[in-house]
């Protein structure tokens, strides 16, 4: 078992080794080999769920890293219910895409470079995934992070996507700040990192963290915020789609950014406790759940509002992703979990879909990605046209599609919590619906809008197949069992259903959420129709004027980053500079410095070259000696 | 009457005294002197005055001591006008100046 999992491991990060060490210069090799080892580890995987299955759930193992003294740091993974779906999720929709990549990425000179990256990514997210305590998730949570850095600058000739990937980087860094603050504190308060240590100590005594409980949980959320790109940091995620198309899908909608919903999920006990704020604080007095539920409440809406006015088919999906994981990450805030990884999961093969049903789009359009010169896809371009209406309906929550269950199972929640958080997440789903249909109409149906749409053509099967396989993931996934399997980790018992009764059980369980947002979706895709189906440009902005503006422009919060921290920050730093420059550099420095040459200059004078100088100075030196010797 | 004699018999104050003079004469010539051979010469009168002290120790002391230190010395001395005359002969030989203010190459 522990052969496996170091296989599971460590596999990408060899063939990344193997790849820019040795076949840098040979395309076909480098993906050959990066496509094996993700398919190895797929198969590696699924063995592992076997076998873990059979052997009884959870299994731990850990050794020391380094020992310093008393410290003792730990090194291991956890197998359990939770990361074994994530394990498969991400390995298996991780191989599809790396399959799909190399038609996508066929013809680019740095090809190799692209692969080497992908496989980067996947061991960084397989050590999250199979990471046993925090310290190990933070480093993965790095690495993570810089490759994401690296694929999204991956054509970084372009200043845009070299922007693009700085942006991503330095969002990420302020999370990752706050949630290694948050790391430290636990360490301190509570003496461990270990999740299964975590989660007894604080079993056996919830208060054990005393007065940091919120804070923790909200320091820990930090780094959530950031790599979910949460608002207020949710404004590296639009920018990252400069990078590849596949690269979208896999990092920045499937896996990576749903890092943060997972780290939630695994550090549950920690969120679920009760409020408690130091004394000065105190009247803050709000719990980290609650504030981890409104802030994927709110990005939720924000992100679904701006999404309703884009034009880049990337852009959009890119807002779609924004505000489904606004919903995951609400999810758990509502103390459900469960409902949060059971979205995951089928987003993440959805959203996977979509984006490369975009890429598929994109390469056959010649890299248009303006959705205004598309449309009349239907004849041209069969496969990506089904295989996109298919996730463009299980985006939006149509039964008996995956994600109906999950969305459902979110709003749900949410109702039976506060009506505020579900009338929210109701508004959202029609929304989605809403700016979904005007990308599908506009996108897909009416008439060809441009030269390179009536010219396109379907693209080869390496593409399509990853597709047709996503496609049929995102209608049957509702029906594998993940909620019951994930209730179970949280150890919930749930209802065993058979098909039928699965369809039907939304229904039966909370009839009010299942119609409402099933209404929600009725009415988007109806609006959505009327204003876009066969539509020559967008009729928004006319009649909603500065609204319209307000949302095509993402409420202006880059520009307001802009001008406020952005402005505050390059001032501080020029104080800093001058600080540094004349105060440091001149007064400080430049004493010591001209200090130093005027004396050296001084003594200089002292050597005249003459022998007979320095042999005058030595005896009148030795006479003074003597003097001194002989009277004292 | 008693210090006259004393001032008349030999003693090792005058010894002393002598190696002093010569000692101080040399000096003076190291210092003042321009021309290398010269100043070279005032260097070994230097050490053949510390050689009268140390045999006048050596003498009044009934000890060996001294005169061993005196022939390390004389060693050395004869060492140092190798190397010394053979400097001063290889600059004679380049035509170059044997006169100490003219070799300040070392000047600052």
């Amino acid at each position: 078992m522990t052969n496996i999992l170091l296989a599971i491991l460590f596999l990408p990060i060899l063939s990344a080794a193997a790849i820019t060490l040795f076949t840098l210069r040979r395309p076909t090799v480098s993906a050959g080999i990066s496509i094996g080892s993700s398919c190895l580890t797929f198969i590696l995987s699924v063995l592992l769920y076997r076998g873990a299955v059979s052997q009884g759930l959870p299994l731990e193992i850990s050794f020391t890293w380094l020992s310093v003294g008393a410290l003792s740091v730990e090194l291991g993974f956890l197998v359990d219910r939770l990361s074994l779906l994530m394990l498969l999720v991400v390995t298996g929709i991780g191989s599809l895409i790396h399959i799909y990549s190399r038609g996508y990425m066929q013809g680019d000179p740095s090809n190799s470079r692209y692969f080497s990256g992908l496989s980067i990514f996947m061991f960084s997210m397989t050590g999250i995934v199979l990471a046993n305590n925090l310290l190990m998730i933070f480093f993965f949570w790095e690495m993570v992070g810089l490759s994401s850095y690296l694929l999204i600058g991956f054509w970084m000739s372009k200043p845009s996507a070299a922007d693009a990937g700085k942006k991503a980087f330095l969002c990420n860094r302020i999370g990752d700040t706050g949630f290694l603050l948050g790391i430290i504190i636990l360490w301190g308060t509570l003496g461990t990192l270990g999740f299964s240590q975590i989660n007894s100590l604080l079993a056996a005594n919830p208060a054990a963290l005393g007065s940091w409980t919120t804070l923790v949980g909200l320091l820990l959320f930090c780094g959530v915020v950031g790599k979910s790109a949460q608002f207020p940091l949710h404004v590296w995620l639009p920018d990252a789609m400069e990078g590849p198309t596949p690269v979208s899908a896999l990092i920045h909608a499937a896996t990576m950014v749903a890092a943060g919903v997972y780290l939630l999920a695994r550090a549950f006990s920690i969120f679920a406790l009760p409020a408690a704020w130091p004394e000065s604080l105190a009247w803050f007095n709000f719990s980290a759940l609650e504030a981890v539920a409104f802030t994927g409440a709110l990005t939720a809406l924000l992100a679904a509002l701006i999404a309703v006015q884009q034009n880049d088919i990337k852009r959009i999906l890119a807002y779609s992703t924004l505000s489904q994981l606004g919903y995951m990450v609400m999810a758990v805030g509502i103390a459900y979990p469960v409902a949060g990884m059971y979205h995951l999961t089928t987003h993440a093969f959805f959203k996977a879909l979509l984006f490369l049903g975009a890429g598929s789009v994109i390469v056959a359009l010649h890299h248009e990605q303006n959705i205004w010169k598309m449309g009349g896809l239907l004849k041209r371009m069969p496969i990506t046209f089904f295989t996109f209406l298919v996730g463009t309906l299980a985006l939006c929550g149509v039964p008996p599609l995956s994600g109906f269950f999950s969305k459902d199972a979110i709003i749900a929640q949410a109702f039976s919590k506060s009506t505020c958080l579900g009338t929210i997440s109701v508004g959202v789903a029609f929304l989605t619906t809403f700016y979904m249909g005007r990308l599908f109409f506009v996108a897909f149906m009416g008439k060809a809008r441009s030269q390179s749409a009536e010219k396109s053509q379907e693209t080869p099967p390496v593409m399509t197949y990853p597709l047709i396989l996503l496609a049929i993931a995102a209608v049957f996934a509702g029906f594998w069992n993940v909620d019951t399997w994930m209730m179970r980790h949280y150890g919930l018992e749930p209802e065993s259903a058979g098909w039928f009764a699965k369809l039907l059980y939304p229904f039966e369980h909370a009839p009010m959420a299942a119609l409402v947002s099933l209404a929600a979706v009725v009415c988007g895709a109806v609006l959505a129709f009327k204003l876009y189906y066969n539509a020559k440009q967008d009729v928004l902005p006319s009649q909603l004027g500065s609204v319209a503006r307000w949302l095509k422009d993402k409420f202006y919060l880059d520009e307001l980053y802009e001008n406020t921290l952005i402005w505050c920050q390059d001032k501080f730093a020029l104080v800093c500079d001058k600080f540094d420059r004349w105060v440091i550099g001149g007064a400080l420095v430049g004493t010591v410095y001209h200090g130093v040459d005027l004396v050296g200059r001084l003594w200089r004078l002292s050597q005249t070259g003459s022998v007979q100088t320095y042999a005058a100075i030595f005896v009148f030196g030795f006479v003074v000696l003597a003097y001194w010797v002989v009277n004292w | 009457m008693e210090t006259f004699e004393s001032f008349l018999t030999i003693g090792l104050g005058h010894y002393l005294t002598v190696s002093v003079i010569l000692f101080c004469l040399g000096v003076l010539g190291l210092l003042t002197r321009r021309n290398l051979i010269v100043v070279y010469m005032s260097l070994e009168l230097m050490l053949n005055a510390a050689n009268l002290a140390l045999v006048a120790f050596s003498y009044f002391n009934k000890s060996l001591d001294g005169q061993v230190v005196v022939m390390l010395v004389v060693t050395i001395a004869a060492a140092e006008v190798a190397v010394g005359l053979a400097l001063i002969v290889s600059l004679a030989r380049k035509k170059l100046p044997v006169w100490v203010n003219d070799l300040n190459k070392l000047k600052y």
